[in-house]
């Protein structure tokens, strides 16, 4: 049983993302939406390492037309982590067993 | 896979609607079966046809309504949730002594009960939700 977990608030201005992978199982994959696109950033202090952190045992994926939206370039994301499109967001939802919004 | 998809936010004053509805079209070109669109809370403002953005604007209702259209989509809006905020049918708006004229709900929605968000997470093979 996998389970997909959606964030979409900035990690520096909500605890969400720093929820979402503390609850995270091995297998799970966590996508980042809206304003949490802001953490996919390697430059992004402290949340690049956490993320980094989580990495080994969960998948990170980021929506790319919301990084886009916020002027972000793709080569600014972690390494390891997946820009995604809309259609990439539809096969994470069925390709895990569940999807949890942590709104 | 049938999918169903709850909206909790309204147009315009976060992005919620705006990827619920990205979500819900990319999943059908995908050909997957959206089971429902349930429309609780705030998410409620999706459906009313009077609204008027700007023309160069994204007309958030009446890019769901095009979709149910044309994929016959079931866009359900939770009863309690429309009544507070003043979204009503035309026997809504009868029952409630509105007036003649005064239902909103937009184009290829209707008006329900909170029975049909449960039974959309019971007979979909994944519920996703999109919210603040």
């Amino acid at each position: 049983m996998s389970t997909l977990h959606t964030v979409n608030k900035s990690p520096f201005d909500r605890g969400s993302l720093e929820s979402a992978l503390a609850h995270a199982l091995p297998g799970d994959a966590v996508l980042l939406i809206e304003d949490a696109v802001v953490g996919a950033r390697s430059a992004a202090a402290r949340i690049a390492e956490v993320l980094k952190a989580a990495m080994p045992a969960c998948s990170l994926y980021v929506l790319g037309p919301d990084l886009s939206a916020r002027g972000i370039p793709t080569t600014d994301v972690i390494d390891g982590m997946t820009v995604v499109d809309y259609a990439g967001f539809v096969d994470l939802v069925t390709g895990h067993d569940k999807t949890q919004a942590w709104l | 896979m049938k999918i169903g998809v709850v909206v909790n936010e309204g147009p315009y004053t976060h992005q919620a609607s705006d990827t619920a509805y990205q979500f819900t079209k990319a999943s059908l070109e995908k050909g997957h079966e959206i089971y429902r669109v349930f429309f609780y809370h705030d998410g409620v403002n999706n459906a009313t046809r009077l609204t008027v953005p700007p023309q160069d604007e994204r007309n958030v209702q009446r890019n769901w309504s095009e979709l149910a259209e044309k994929y016959q989509l079931d866009l359900v809006v939770c009863i309690a949730a429309a009544q507070r905020r003043g979204i009503l049918d035309d026997s809504e708006a009868k029952r409630h002594g509105k007036g003649d004229g005064a239902a909103n709900l937009a184009p290829g929605f209707r008006i329900s009960g909170l029975g049909q968000l449960i039974e959309s997470g019971i007979q979909s093979d994944r519920l996703v939700v999109f919210g603040d």
